[in-house]
């Protein structure tokens, strides 16, 4: 097939834009055979990989990628609400991956006793409702206490929200409702697939344009950037700032909340661990992009999702599928090492 | 603060034989009740939580690694003590392990299958594996070390959460099978039983279970305590309360982090070979990192900077979980025929978790805050000991004083 010299060809254009991007900034990289072996280790597993592909049909590697870019679309609803909280408080909200779980039971429990048109609002609305309130219990006391006891209580309410949810669902995995529309099945370059898998990126890139439009444009928005600036200054200024705070919490509350309904539709299965792990994933995919970047929070949550998918769709005679949660930490610790402040964000200065 | 530590020793290993020589005793003193479990429990985690708070607590490092580093202390441990006849029937899936002896059998070797000598092979055998485990542990710490110490406060959390999970995805991987048998667990390996001392129909004369990882654990707390009151403990410190101050007081940074990070370490994977030895298996998935958030979460209860905080909170939040509060998980009807509400399984971690967010929010500093248990006789010396032992006597004093409690409990049910 056409597709194995094409990869192979693009390890060698990658490289060659390296090297020429490095004879510019002989900072970044000064061994060359550090980077020819690089170069050879890349070629090798592209050969390997596109060797694995021609086993496989077209087909098949677009399905992969197309749901590499809807779990990614997903994350990135995620990742926002990371990103936004982090650029304001400086707080890791480890409780995000779970409130993001209990918006999936919410929808579970809501769709058995009202119609979906009604209950999908419905679970917005709660969840948003979570959001605030476990900012106002567990985080806005502690506004003046060092940033580990905030990084404590959120954990503290992580594990309270995993084992509450074990409480109510008994532990039993969940089957989450099948949504009309979104779980019908089209067909896409040769392939089925899911409604879902086709929305998800158009309905994030949507969603990311109202916010990054709200936080341009309106005066909520001013005092959000003003916040993420500066704390103390913006709260000399005048800035109501628990009305910020709460203003980021409840736009990642809701945007979890519309995630929730597109990764559980792919996901039938919702146990109350299943937020700690995408979770985890978008925080990383913030942290790529850039923390407090939302563009940047996107696009990493794209590429994790891209990424994790095609380690998941490699032949199974390779037993790396394993390693597809592995890879977005690998991921995090190569960006925290090379370029900390991420792709879009900005390099954070130390004063003495 | 040796005496204490023999002291505790002594009381323990009486607690555990006095059903065995006083027939007749209660319930709760025989060896299939829930103390017991709370006492080897207690002991493996409070080593844990004390190895965790040296990094958080005492060196200001906030690391979330502590399971991964676990698992590789518990899966060492496993892999080297797994007796060599067992190996095939632990890897059956892998037609054997690539190791095909483990340090009993050489130790066995040496000094003999039977008897005394058996025993003194089995003894050496853990305990160096025990070490070997820690060892291990403490040189993944340095390589992880290397990159991510570099990293600031909640960085390095992710960091090392994230490192946990490349390890734990590491030991599940099936092309390693034949080393750490893939995604299924291995067991066979002496555990905490095993010490019992029985006669040759099996049947035990003296029961050790519950000395031995008493006797680990609280070597190591002192060692930690020890480490915690020399020149390094009180550079920790000085890193903690402001890394620049002690910078310019010529403290290395990076040396000094290396070294509790690698520390720490050390003795988590120590505890992580306890806690193989305690459920008897080593399984990759065990170790998530739910597991290190409730360590720090004892840690946080007990006091961030306490040693002894530590130790308590372990006893307590233990026995709560696996003792104390059980009732709560199960369906209660009363006398007058009311049927509690809000009782069935999994209410106990509800109350568990609420009773911990009070805590964070409210009573920040934990039980202990920042400063230690004092008992007469430690607080005399020029060196002002901070010592764990005397925490462990406290909970001991404390589950025995409950152990009375239970048994009126069980006496008006």
């Amino acid at each position: 097939m056409k597709v194995s010299g094409a990869a192979v060809c693009a390890a060698d254009a990658v490289m060659l834009w390296y090297s020429h991007v490095n004879r510019y900034n002989p900072g970044n990289s000064r061994n060359p055979v550090w980077r020819s072996v690089l170069h050879d280790c890349g070629r090798a597993v592209c050969m390997r990989l596109t060797h694995a592909l021609e086993k496989n049909s077209m087909e098949y590697v677009i399905s992969v990628l197309l749901s590499g870019i809807s779990v990614g679309g997903q994350y990135a609803l995620i990742a926002i609400g990371y990103t936004l909280v982090y650029g304001i408080l400086r707080l890791i909200n480890f409780a995000h991956g779970d409130v993001f779980m209990v918006a999936g039971l919410m929808g579970i429990y809501f769709t058995a006793v009202m119609p979906i048109t009604l209950s999908i609002p419905l679970v917005i609305l709660v969840t948003v409702a979570l959001g605030f309130t476990i900012e106002r219990v567990a985080y806005k006391p502690l506004r003046d206490a060092p940033r580990m006891s905030v990084m404590i209580s959120a954990i503290g309410v992580s594990y309270l929200l995993q084992n509450s949810a074990t409480y109510i669902t008994g532990g039993q995995p969940m089957t989450y409702p099948t949504i009309p529309f979104l779980a019908s099945t089209i067909k896409v370059f040769g392939t089925h697939t899911k409604w879902v898998v086709i929305l998800t990126p158009l309905l994030v890139l949507l969603l990311v344009f109202l916010l990054t439009q709200l936080i341009d444009r309106t005066k909520i928005g001013m005092a959000m950037r003003a916040v993420s600036k500066d704390f103390e200054t913006s709260r000399l200024m005048g800035i109501k700032i628990n009305s910020v705070i709460s203003m980021t919490f409840i736009i990642g509350s809701a945007l979890a909340a519309v995630g929730s309904v597109l990764f559980f539709t792919n996901y039938p299965a919702i146990t109350p661990m299943a937020g700690a792990m995408p979770g985890l994933k978008a925080f990383v995919a913030a942290v790529f992009g850039g923390i407090g970047s939302i563009p940047g929070a996107v696009i990493g949550a794209f590429l994790i999702g891209i990424c994790e998918t095609i380690i998941k769709g490699l032949p199974s005679s390779w037993d790396v599928s394993v390693f597809s949660d592995a890879f977005t930490f690998a991921l995090l610790i190569v960006i925290l090492i090379l370029k900390p402040q991420g792709l879009f964000g900005e390099a954070a200065t130390d004063k003495v | 603060m040796a005496g204490y530590i023999c002291l505790l020793l002594l009381i323990v290993t009486i607690l555990e034989n006095l059903s065995m020589f006083i027939p007749g005793m209660p319930q709760v003193l025989q060896p299939t009740s829930p103390l017991f479990t709370v006492l080897k429990k207690g002991a493996v985690y409070s080593l844990v939580a004390v190895s965790m708070n040296l990094l958080n607590g005492f060196t200001g490092l906030f690391s979330l690694g502590q399971a991964g580093f676990m698992l590789l202390g518990a899966y060492t441990y496993a892999i080297l003590t797994v007796p060599a006849k067992m190996k095939d029937q632990v890897y059956y899936l892998f037609g054997g392990s690539l190791l095909k002896t483990s340090l009993v059998d050489i130790f066995g070797a040496v000094f003999g299958t039977e008897g005394v000598g058996r025993a003194i092979a089995m003894v050496l055998g853990v305990v160096l594996a025990i070490v070997l485990a820690g060892c291990v542990a403490a040189f993944f710490a340095y390589l992880i070390g290397l990159p991510v110490l570099r990293l600031k406060s909640d960085y390095l959390a992710i960091a090392t959460l994230g490192f946990a999970e490349i390890i734990r995805a590491i030991f599940q991987w099936q092309r390693l099978g034949p080393i750490t048998n893939g995604a299924n667990m291995i067991k066979g390996f002496p555990t905490f039983t095993s010490f019992n001392i029985t006669d040759s129909s099996g049947q035990v004369l003296f029961r050790l279970s519950t000395f031995v990882p008493f006797l680990v654990s609280s070597i190591c707390i002192l060692l930690i305590i020890l480490l915690i009151n020399s020149s390094y403990g009180r550079a920790f410190k000085s890193i903690r309360d402001d890394e620049i101050a002690s910078e310019a007081m010529g403290i290395s940074l990076s040396k000094h982090k290396m070294l509790a990070f690698v520390i720490s370490s050390f003795f988590s994977g120590m505890g992580g070979a306890l806690f193989a030895m305690y459920v008897a298996n080593a399984q990759a998935k065990a170790f998530t990192s739910v597991m290190t958030y409730e360590i720090l979460l004892i840690v946080v209860v007990g006091g961030i900077g306490s040693i002894s905080g530590s130790v308590i909170a372990t006893f307590l939040y233990v026995a709560c979980s696996e003792w104390w509060l059980r009732f709560l998980d199960s369906e209660m009807v009363l006398s007058s025929g009311f049927k509690v509400p809000l009782l069935r399984n999994g209410f106990r971690m509800v109350v568990f978790s609420v009773v911990i967010m009070v805590i964070v929010l409210f009573f920040s500093r934990g039980i202990m805050g920042d400063r230690e248990l004092r008992l007469p006789g430690i607080s005399a010396r020029p060196v002002r000991p901070k010592s764990a032992d005397k925490g462990k006597a406290a909970a001991n004093a404390a589950a025995q004083t409950v152990t009375e409690e239970k048994s009126s409990d069980e006496q008006e049910g």
